[in-house]
């Protein structure tokens, strides 16, 4: 076998076969995290205009009418292109912003890097993996010039109306097989390469918090993306070959019976999408819970309070998220027995999600924490997840979820979980491992400006959310509630959450510089500046082709920080040697005060 | 334990193994033909179909597919995925069969 | 990053018993359990929400059928074999069986030619009624992954057999893997023909 990091034959490679259909997970890595941002900062853009609608309903955006008579004629935005707005926003984020970044981006880059692997189980797979996502991605952005746009039946898709929806459902349909296919090659590669692919001494009780996560997460992405596939190719066949899997009897549409041959089921789309579409949320917190687990312990020098907890909460969470699905749809007339089945696992899987939370919460006790800006990115990240969290009780629970289904409060619930908490714990991840991929630092500065103004408008924008919902106010209103009387008191909110979102763009724009500036003027640091002990901080910033010099052995658990007696704070796991100091800790005498 | 190349492997004890697997999965497809023209109810129809059904995919699965001696690292996967494919079988049907009523 | 310097590739990781491949094919067949499980779960639901639901001899050939499900069969036997040929380190039985593979699975695509050009010379489409509907789609995937199979089968009788030379134990995983791939869709097809046939 050759050395690790010699680099065989990267040199005769040419150009495209380097970098642009690389095989190496950095790279593709480092191509995930790119594309997603741009995409992150492209569905962002759809939401800052569909929130002018909101705002001041009905009124023409300055400069709106470029985007031409069929969008928004005369700057005033068409109802339709509102729902474009809507759908593709939702659709953006979940399937090419936040799961290519947390699994495609931090996966592939810092996952072989933590287990002391030379690369994925298979690389060529991995590389396949990102250009599909890429396909995918470039077919839903397609879809937006097609006759009639881009999908705008919300991003769960429902028929009847999708399958009668315009020429961009199908294109929908299309990107969304091509990016549960990359999922699904991603997801192949990962538990392979967890399971096989460990350095010698790290057993599956001494893995990184970070790699559990991505390991349960690649579970949901395999076994729930296939029913959303085949659900895709069904309405595909309704939209395209006039079958009626999706159709009821009788169907009506603008007074017309529609021509199909009926006896279809819209519930089936809403049972096999929920199918996928519940795991799909786990998908989307789970990583953002492995990281901010490892900069917690990093800037807390202390080893994670309750690391078996968090292990077995994980994993219980994988299991119970496949058996939750149907509390999306306790309102389409299902009864008492079914409803109180999908009531209790839903009330059951919370309790490892707060098992989670506090395990972490804890780990802050007695710390000396060091305030950079991951780690107040991952601070603020426990509250507001403590909040999405917390919102989402009264939803699982199907008495209170008939008056609060599809209102604003829905959207406050998951936006919490999702945007000042995936989002704000992968922010905390570029600015952790942004100098293990380039070898400098982000600016502090900037950093600390851009968290507390996100956090700021993160919460303008999203609370008023909750109050809205309570209010009764629908989602996926164009109006925003103006022509409904119970809307009338909580109608001044959109005002405020449009200029919080329009704000929290601006706030990015310290971020984006920040993330483009440092690669070539951050403080170049060594191989590893926070002193962690984790095995990516092994390898040299950035790590060659192969990772390391020397396959690293593990010879103790992930976080082992200040071990008492020991000179330095931090004990790496590759470090052979002893995990106790060979003197005995004095132990306190009678005059000296108890520790607090 | 599964076969690796290299180590010794009995293929007259596999190839036996094949042939009487193919003999069964032969007279089992028989029978399922045979069954469906029984005059009984279609629920039994059904059972007696998913049965035999039943048993030659656990043949193909046990002798041709190896798992009767495969590791318990693919037991593992596979467990997981029967159990989630029974749910999604069984609970929308279970979501249809308890509606709530609509006077 | 050249594949033969990813430990486990060929041989087996020590704790845990097998190789890379093994675990990643074994990943892909359950997602294609859950894929053919979302068709029959939308079968079952779609069934029973119907209020009359026509037997399969209304419209399908079960003469027909029931010799693709002997066929499919046969070549689960042939496929099997042509793996333990390489284990025999016997090329010419290999040639023999994966070649017979290869040759059911064509008849088997054949076979599925002639029934669906019947229905469609009576007018018979998947729009025609739900049924239809999801009859073709099951079987029409179902096909889809066998033509896939047979040409997979096709280049490890092909160009694929240089691995042979290179690398033996290799090669031989590799039928074995793809072999997996080809029990399962015979797997598949083992529920799909009562289900859609004599029910």
């Amino acid at each position: 076998m050759e050395s690790l990091g010699h680099s065989s034959h990267s040199d005769s490679q040419s150009f495209l076969w380097k970098y642009v259909f690389s095989t190496d997970h950095k790279v593709i890595g480092i191509q995930y995290t790119i594309t997603s941002l741009l995409f992150l900062l492209f569905g962002f853009t759809l939401m800052m205009l569909l929130r002018w609608q909101l705002a001041y309903p009905g009124s023409p955006l300055p400069l709106g009418w470029l985007l031409g008579e069929g969008r928004m004629p005369g700057g005033v935005m068409l109802p339709e292109f509102y729902n474009e707005l809507g759908a593709m926003h939702g659709t953006i984020m979940v399937f090419l912003g936040i799961v290519p970044l947390s699994v495609g981006g931090f996966g592939n880059y810092v996952l072989p890097l933590q287990i002391g692997a030379p690369d994925m189980a298979f690389p060529r797979l991995n590389m396949a993996s990102y250009w599909v996502y890429f396909l995918g991605g470039v077919v839903m952005l397609v879809s937006f010039f097609l006759p009639g746009g881009a999908a705008n039946s919300g991003w769960t898709s429902y028929p009847p109306l999708a399958d009668i929806a315009t020429t961009g459902q199908t294109a929908w349909l299309i990107g969304i097989i091509l990016l549960a296919t990359s999922s699904l090659f991603g997801a192949i590669n990962f538990i392979t390469t967890i399971i096989q692919l460990r350095a010698p001494g790290l057993s599956f009780m001494r893995l990184p918090f970070f790699v559990w996560a991505q390991f349960v997460t690649a579970f949901l992405l395999l076994l729930a993306f296939p029913p959303l596939e085949a659900a895709a190719f069904l309405q595909i066949m309704d939209r395209v070959a006039g079958t009626s899997f999706f159709l009821p009897t009788g169907l009506v549409v603008s007074g017309q019976v529609v021509d199909v041959a009926g006896g279809g089921s819209p519930v089936l789309w809403q049972h096999l999408f929920w199918f996928l579409a519940h795991p799909e949320v786990y998908v989307l917190i789970l990583p953002a819970l492995g990281i901010t687990a490892e900069i917690i312990a990093n800037n807390t020098r202390k080893p994670l309070w309750g690391y078996r907890a968090l292990v077995y909460s994980a994993l219980f969470i994988g299991f119970m998220s496949f058996v939750v699905w149907a509390h999306h749809m306790f309102l389409t007339g299902m009864g008492t027995a079914i409803a109180a089945f999908f009531q209790a696992t839903t009330m059951i899987i919370s309790i490892p999600s707060v098992v989670i939370l506090t395990a972490l919460f804890l780990s802050l006790w007695g710390a000396s924490i060091r305030f950079t800006t991951p780690m107040l990115f991952c601070l603020a990240f426990l509250p507001m997840f403590g909040i999405g969290g917390l919102t989402g009780l009264p939803l699982g629970l199907a008495t209170t979820d008939i008056y609060l289904h599809d209102t604003y409060y829905v959207i406050g619930h998951f936006h919490y979980i999702v945007a000042p908490g995936t989002i704000f714990a992968l922010f905390a991840g570029i600015y952790y491992w942004f100098p293990k991929v380039t070898g400098r630092m982000m600016n502090e500065r900037l950093g600390k400006i851009h968290f507390w103004t996100s956090l700021v408008f993160m919460n303008g924008v999203f609370f008023p959310m909750l109050i809205q919902g309570m209010a009764g106010v629908s989602r996926r209103l164009y109006d925003g509630g103006t022509s409904y009387l119970h809307a009338q008191d909580v109608l001044y909110l959109n005002v405020v959450m449009s200029i919080s979102a329009w704000g929290l763009g601006l706030a990015q724009i310290p971020f984006i510089y920040n993330f483009f500036a440092s690669i070539k003027k951050g403080v170049a640091v060594d191989r590893n500046p926070w002193r962690a002990t984790t095995l990516e901080w092994l390898a040299p910033s950035p790590p060659p082709h192969g990772n390391f010099e020397a396959l690293p052995t593990v010879y103790r658990a992930p976080y082992e920080y200040s071990v008492p007696g020991m000179e330095a704070d931090f004990l790496p796991q590759h470090k052979p040697g002893p995990d106790r100091a060979t003197e005995p800790v004095p132990k306190p005498t009678q005059e000296q005060p108890a520790e607090t | 334990m599964a076969s690796e190349f290299g180590e010794h492997f009995d293929a007259k004890k596999h190839v036996r193994a094949y042939l009487i697997v193919f003999g069964a999965l032969g007279i089992l497809t028989a029978l399922t033909v045979a069954a469906s023209y029984l005059d009984i109810s279609t629920t039994a129809h059904i059972l007696v179909a998913l049965f035999i059904a039943t048993v030659k995919g656990s043949l193909v699965a046990a002798y041709f597919m190896h798992l009767v001696s495969e590791r318990r690292m693919i037991y593992s996967i596979l467990l997981f995925t029967v159990i989630f494919l029974i749910a999604l079988l069984l609970f929308p049907l279970f979501g249809s069969l308890d509606q709530i009523e609509i006077t | 990053m050249s594949v033969e310097s990813i430990p486990y590739t060929v041989e087996p990781r020590p704790d845990t018993g097998v190789n890379n491949v093994k675990v990643g094919i074994w990943l892909f067949l359950s997602s294609e359990v859950m894929l053919f499980g979302a068709l029959f779960a939308s079968y079952i639901l779609l069934r029973h929400g119907a209020p009359t639901w026509p037997h399969g001899s209304e419209y399908l050939n079960i003469p027909l059928a029931t010799v693709n499900t002997f066929v499919l069969i046969a070549s689960s036997v042939t496929m099997v074999m042509a793996w333990a040929s390489l284990m025999k380190r016997d090329t010419r039985q290999y040639r023999i069986y994966m070649g017979l593979t290869i040759l059911a699975g064509l008849i088997f695509l054949g076979i599925k030619y002639v029934e669906y050009s019947e229905k469609f010379h009576h007018g018979l489409a998947p729009r025609t009624n739900t049924f239809l509907a999801i009859y073709f789609t099951m079987t029409g995937l179902h096909a889809l992954h066998v033509f896939g199979g047979t040409v997979v089968n096709t280049y490890l009788l092909g160009p694929g057999m240089k691995l042979w030379e290179r690398n033996q134990a290799q090669f031989t995983n590799r039928v074995e893997n793809a072999g997996l791939f080809w029990h399962l869709v015979d797997l598949i097809w083992i529920f799909l023909f009562p289900i859609l046939y004599l029910l």
